[in-house]
């Protein structure tokens, strides 16, 4: 039987083959999981993927799940973000009125931001709601996270029920968060 | 007493000597030299290349704190894997399209390895095939030359 291709050709075609593999695995890692929009544009909520990650303030870590049968409005801010100053009296005030008798909270996720900054702001606007740190942005990627501010709104069993991608005003608050805590436990 | 103002200036001269040697060893690094080798985590790019982004300028704004605190080029690296894990050192990830980083110099150096020893390997076979005009060719010459020399009787 005749021979096309020398070892040589074989094995160069193999390594070319195995880059173009390597190219395509990456464009697919690379792209946002856009599993909760997608989810939430067809009116069916998604379980709210759980994580842990540090107390910004300092001193041991918390978990989504601590506040299991809570509602919670989930945000991603980072200190250098100009729209989450805008925000922020906003989801304080909110916080004040959800955590007033347990029903609810809002939880802060600092984001790629440099600790003792995000701590800085923090103080600035005198938030008092839970914050936690994720310095490398590996929450972030479970909830395809691709601009700042972004906020998940999360019912008392845990599942994504909005979304809003951008600073949230008091109509989405309103309109997204109120109903929840109304809701029957 | 006139001793007292020379041990004074010994004195001052004393003090001041490790405050310069501090202040000539510092600052370690510059920012245009830590930029050049982190990411801005945001922007997804070199710091350096990163200009105009919000969270690069405050990137650059950590980095200069550190650097006018005398931190070492690695010193400030480590601060900023700290607070921004792994990821900030401009080093590619061992996974997904990232890993090529790694394999493209292996796989080059063993395709380059492959060739050059299919053409010393083909060079060799040449030789041996008996092309050589100073080795085998040489005989079959001068007999020709002899027979052409025969063919005038001079």
């Amino acid at each position: 039987m005749k021979r096309f291709l020398s070892p040589f050709a074989v094995a160069a075609m193999i390594g070319v083959l195995a880059l173009v593999g390597l190219l395509v695995y990456g464009l697919v890692q690379s792209t946002p999981d856009r599993g909760i929009e997608e989810a939430l544009a067809r009116g069916e909520p998604k379980q709210a993927p759980d994580f842990s990650a540090p107390n910004l303030s300092g001193g041991g870590r918390s978990s989504l799940s601590d506040y299991r049968g809570k509602v919670v409005v989930l945000n991603f801010w980072a200190s250098w973000c100009e729209p989450c100053r805008d925000e922020s009296p906003l989801l304080n005030r909110w916080h004040a009125k959800v955590s007033r008798d347990g029903r609810g909270t809002v939880l802060g996720v600092d984001v790629l931001d440099v600790s003792d900054d995000a701590r800085e702001f923090v103080r600035e606007f005198g938030l008092d709601y839970p914050m936690l740190r994720d310095g490398e942005g590996e929450v972030l990627g479970r909830y395809g996270v691709v601009a700042y501010p972004e906020t998940f709104v999360i019912d008392r069993r845990g599942r994504i029920v909005a979304s809003r991608r951008g600073p949230v005003d008091e109509k989405f608050m309103r309109d997204e968060v109120q109903p929840l805590l109304e809701a029957p436990a | 007493m006139r001793r007292v103002p020379a041990l004074l200036a010994a004195l001052m001269l004393g003090l001041a000597a490790p405050a310069t040697a501090l202040a000539q060893d510092c600052p370690k690094t510059t920012l245009g030299a830590v930029e050049d080798e982190v990411m801005c985590p945001v922007c997804g790019t070199p710091l350096g290349l990163a200009t105009e982004a919000p969270q690069a300028i405050r990137e650059r704004e950590f980095i200069q704190r550190l650097v006018d605190s005398c931190a070492t080029k690695d010193q400030v690296k480590a601060r900023l894997a700290a607070e921004f894990g792994d990821e900030v050192l401009a080093l590619p990830k061992p996974e997904g399209f990232d890993l090529a980083a790694y394999l493209i110099p292996g796989l080059a150096v063993l395709l380059g390895g492959g060739a050059v020893g299919a053409a010393a390997l083909r060079w060799r076979r040449v030789r041996r095939g008996g092309e050589d005009p100073d080795t085998d060719g040489a005989p079959a010459g001068s007999e020709r030359l002899q027979r052409d020399l025969d063919r005038y009787e001079l």
